[in-house]
């Protein structure tokens, strides 16, 4: 009931500018985006699916963010596991 | 890592696994979707019905077909009966399915599919040109599988039943395959393939039905398989046991074998062949790919030793050219299928009860 | 799968579980609770606890809107669908919660006709392909599934549609959060926070929980990944002393929440004076109804439902379950009397609740099976 599937747009339809075309995973719906009336949505763009409603731009700006915390945090633990290594006494 | 169960839950794991043992009672009063599923209810529907009413020894192992010996000839005889909805979807029709599964059943047990039967339930009202593009379509499957519709039986009910037509066929077949199949042979060690990506059928006749609105480059995977069975059981020595995985998908084969041979099945998600758009489709949709019903593929389980030779037969067959080793047979915790996920962790994969896509066998 | 696959990464996930356990006291133990059904089902399905130390327990909390339906309703909802004519819309999860006589399969079994929908505009389509039918939607969710059935009403009146109405058992997420944090049966350090409720309400609703009483709460997304992380920001707060509301699911929610979805549940909906909760009892405006401009659209009205309270079974001690007192193998009819195939209570029916969640991948996750998959 969470369910909530990123989506990229494909076209809003013109004559139903309430709706768009989506992709997840080269799968195609058309979902209502009327939720996002407050903001530019367009082909691109990704989205947050619910229940064949869009919820949320997804912010790639913040998506990146999180990928590179991520990835510091992985390449922190590498370093350590690497200095670790290193330091054994042979 | 997380700490091991304690005491009083491994008491309460222990008390479960009694429970799950304990003989099959159909607690419902009227059949509901569920027992048409393949899961759990199903499973329980013919153990504590069927299996009861018409126990005999042929019919026990509960193999996709049963095996006997008639004057020294071995056979092997299967049913299977189609109500998909819609009936005509991309990739085939009910009629594709309805050759293609018994010939599937009888070749992965082992046996050449020789002669099928066929019954029709027609709605009144049916067109009769949709009848006989079913039909053609039987007679065009049958010719690809070598076999032919040696009988059958139509009967016609009033309009509002049938939703169109309702299909049954039977077939009979002569096990060349010198060996015993079956789940019962099966043994930690073994290795667990899969003949090409899952879930395509149950996917593509879900989205036919166009209640979802979900556009996809799907076709069903309906196909023959006899070929290719017969590439496999040359080429490899060492095979166990095959099953065709329809409803329920193939996770549902691997939960029957496991329980069968009383063995575990561990299965690395990263192996299972799936399709990009039918991962999409799943994701939307909330359901696991594993559970999707296929009905041109098959999981087979071979001895370890000869894996390779086993995967390279099947993909020298046009059908398998993406068939995957996806796991192994443990003696631990028997009865039970292990995932090990992407993400790393492990979890179980245990029956459904119901199944989340009905009518689509 | 974009925005998916990088978020399941193992090789993150060590370092990440590595960075968390850096962050434990010795001998000191640690509990959060995953407020959001959909966590749990991640947790589980993905084997996290796996990638946790042993002082550190996840809670399972009650946000499954599923699980927290009481059986009074399901009753009610069969008995609309019994009318003649009417045809109910539901979505997959709700059709096998059990009411005191069966559940929506086993209804249908007896001749209703309640059909599974992916959304409730599917509802709407049906009741337009159906003239003669009536059609209800069952309408489940919290606020994050209500702008979704908002939009649909707002869409139904504007187009006329006269044979279609709601069946609203939406409930709203903090009074829940806060009757576990007033409940004496529970000691917790954090709250992992619900994700996809957030983009609607935003932030700011759970400045509570940090401020009068001092927990730090994480609003996290769904993949194992964000979990993981979300784990290690609440670490990284009890350890500098902190207690504030995060974000890690910034890719996704917006810290003021969506202004349209909460316009529309507002223009729709309003807030029942109280309403049961399976497992935690009445709580006062913690469900929305659909408001009189739209009675029309009111199935409650149109249907007059018995609305009959209905214990649980004795044995039945999902409420337990669902605060997080206890966990799914220690109640006493888990696995035995109920399981998947024969549930008696909500937690062991959804996809989401901790018990169907533990039975269907947790079970055995721990030694045995770590045992096996690594032999």
């Amino acid at each position: 009931m969470c369910l909530g599937i990123p989506g990229e747009v494909i076209e809003v339809l013109t004559d139903r500018p309430d709706l768009a075309r989506v992709d997840v995973s080269g799968v195609k719906r058309a979902i209502n985006i009327g939720l996002l009336s407050e903001e530019a949505v367009g082909p691109g763009d990704w989205v947050l699916i619910h229940v064949g409603f869009a919820l949320s731009k997804i912010d790639e700006g913040e998506a990146k963010a999180a990928m590179e915390f991520l990835e510091g945090i992985g390449k922190a633990y590498e370093d350590e596991i690497a200095a670790l290594r290193d330091s054994e006494i042979l | 890592m997380s700490a091991p169960p304690s005491e009083r839950e491994q008491q309460v794991l222990d008390r479960i696994e009694r429970a799950r043992k304990r003989r099959a009672k159909v607690r419902e009063e009227r059949i509901t979707l569920s027992h048409g599923a393949g899961g759990k209810a199903t499973q329980t529907l013919v153990e504590a019905v069927f299996l009861d009413a018409f126990r005999n020894p042929l019919l026990a192992p509960l193999e996709d077909a049963a095996a006997f010996t008639v004057d020294g000839a071995r056979l092997a005889l299967t049913t299977d009966s189609f109500v998909v909805s819609p009936l005509f979807f991309p990739g085939g029709n009910i009629g594709d399915l309805a050759v293609n599964g018994t010939v599937n059943d009888l070749a992965v047990s082992g046996a050449r599919p020789l002669h099928l039967s066929t019954g029709f339930i027609l709605e009144e009202g049916f067109p009769v040109a949709d009848l006989i593009r079913v039909v053609d379509s039987m007679r065009a499957a049958a010719d690809a599988a070598g076999v032919a519709i040696v009988t059958g039986d139509t009967k016609v009910v009033q309009r509002g039943k049938a939703d169109g037509c309702y299909v049954n066929t039977a077939g009979v077949g002569v096990r060349e395959h010198p060996g015993e199949l079956g789940a019962a042979t099966v043994r930690p060690g073994d290795a667990v393939l899969v003949s090409g990506p899952i879930g395509e059928h149950g996917v593509t006749v879900m989205l036919a039905r166009g209640e979802l609105d979900i556009e996809a480059d799907l076709v069903s995977d309906t196909a023959p398989l006899h070929g290719l069975v017969a590439g496999l059981l040359a080429a490899a020595p060492g095979v166990r046991a095959m099953r065709d995985a329809t409803r329920g998908g193939v996770a549902t084969i691997l939960n029957e074998v496991a329980r069968a041979a009383d063995v575990a099945v561990v299965v690395d998600e990263e192996a299972v062949p799936v399709a990009a758009e039918v991962r999409g489709a799943s994701e939307l949709l909330g359901i696991d790919p594993l559970y999707v019903a296929c009905e041109g593929r098959l999981v087979a389980f071979v001895d370890g030793a000869h894996a390779d030779a086993a995967l390279a037969a099947m993909r020298a067959h046009p059908l398998g050219r993406q068939a995957a080793v996806i796991g192994r047979v443990r003696p631990d915790p028997p009865g039970l299928v292990l995932l090990n996920t992407t993400f790393g962790g492990t979890r179980i994969c245990d029956l459904l009860v119901g199944d989340p896509l009905p009518r689509i066998c | 799968m974009r925005f998916v696959d990088e978020f399941r990464d193992a090789d993150k996930a060590r370092a990440l579980s590595a960075k968390i356990t850096s962050l434990c006291e010795p001998g000191r133990e640690y509990k959060f609770m995953e407020v959001c059904g959909g966590h749990t089902h991640t947790i589980y399905k993905h084997g996290l606890e796996d990638y946790l130390p042993e002082n550190i327990t996840l809670v399972h909390g009650p946000g499954c809107p599923v699980c927290v339906i009481p059986m009074g309703r399901i009753d009610d909802s069969i008995h609309i669908a019994r009318r003649p004519g009417v045809l109910m819309t539901s979505f997959g999860d709700m059709m096998r919660v059990p009411g005191s006589g069966g559940n929506f399969f086993d209804s249908n079994a007896e001749g209703t006709n309640i059909r599974m929908v992916y959304s409730p505009l599917d509802s709407l389509k049906v009741a337009r392909q159906n003239p003669d039918m009536h059609v209800v939607f069952m309408a489940i969710g919290f606020e994050t599934t209500a702008p979704s059935t908002a939009m649909t009403l707002l869409r139904a009146e504007r187009e006329g549609i006269e044979n279609f109405s709601v069946f609203c058992n939406h409930i709203t997420i903090i009074p829940a959060i806060k009757a576990i944090l007033d409940s004496p049966d529970l000691r917790l350090d954090g709250f992992i926070g619900p994700g996809h409720v957030s983009t609607v309400i935003g932030c700011r609703p759970y400045e509570f929980i940090a401020r009068d009483y001092g927990k730090p709460i994480v609003v996290s997304g769904f993949e194992p990944l964000d979990i993981l992380q979300s784990i290690y920001l609440l670490m990284l707060q009890l350890r500098e002393g902190r207690a504030e509301v995060e974000n890690q699911y910034s890719r996704v929610v917006p810290w003021d929440g969506n202004r349209t979805a909460l316009r529309v549940i507002a223009e729709t909906m309003e807030l029942r004076p109280y309403f049961e909760w399976r497992g935690l009892g009445f709580i006062s405006h913690s469900a929305l109804r659909i408001r009189g401009k739209y009675a029309r659209f009111d199935a409650e009205l149109k249907f007059e439902v018995p609305g009959v309270r209905v214990a649980d079974p004795k044995a039945c001690q999902c409420g337990e379950v669902l605060k997080g007192v206890l966990k799914p193998w220690e109640c006493k009819v888990f696995g035995t009397a109920c399981t998947p195939e024969t549930p008696i209570g909500t937690c062991m029916v959804s996809p989401e609740g901790a018990c169907a969640a533990y039975y269907n991948f947790g079970r055995f996750t721990r030694t045995r099976v770590r045992e096996a998959s690594l032999s």
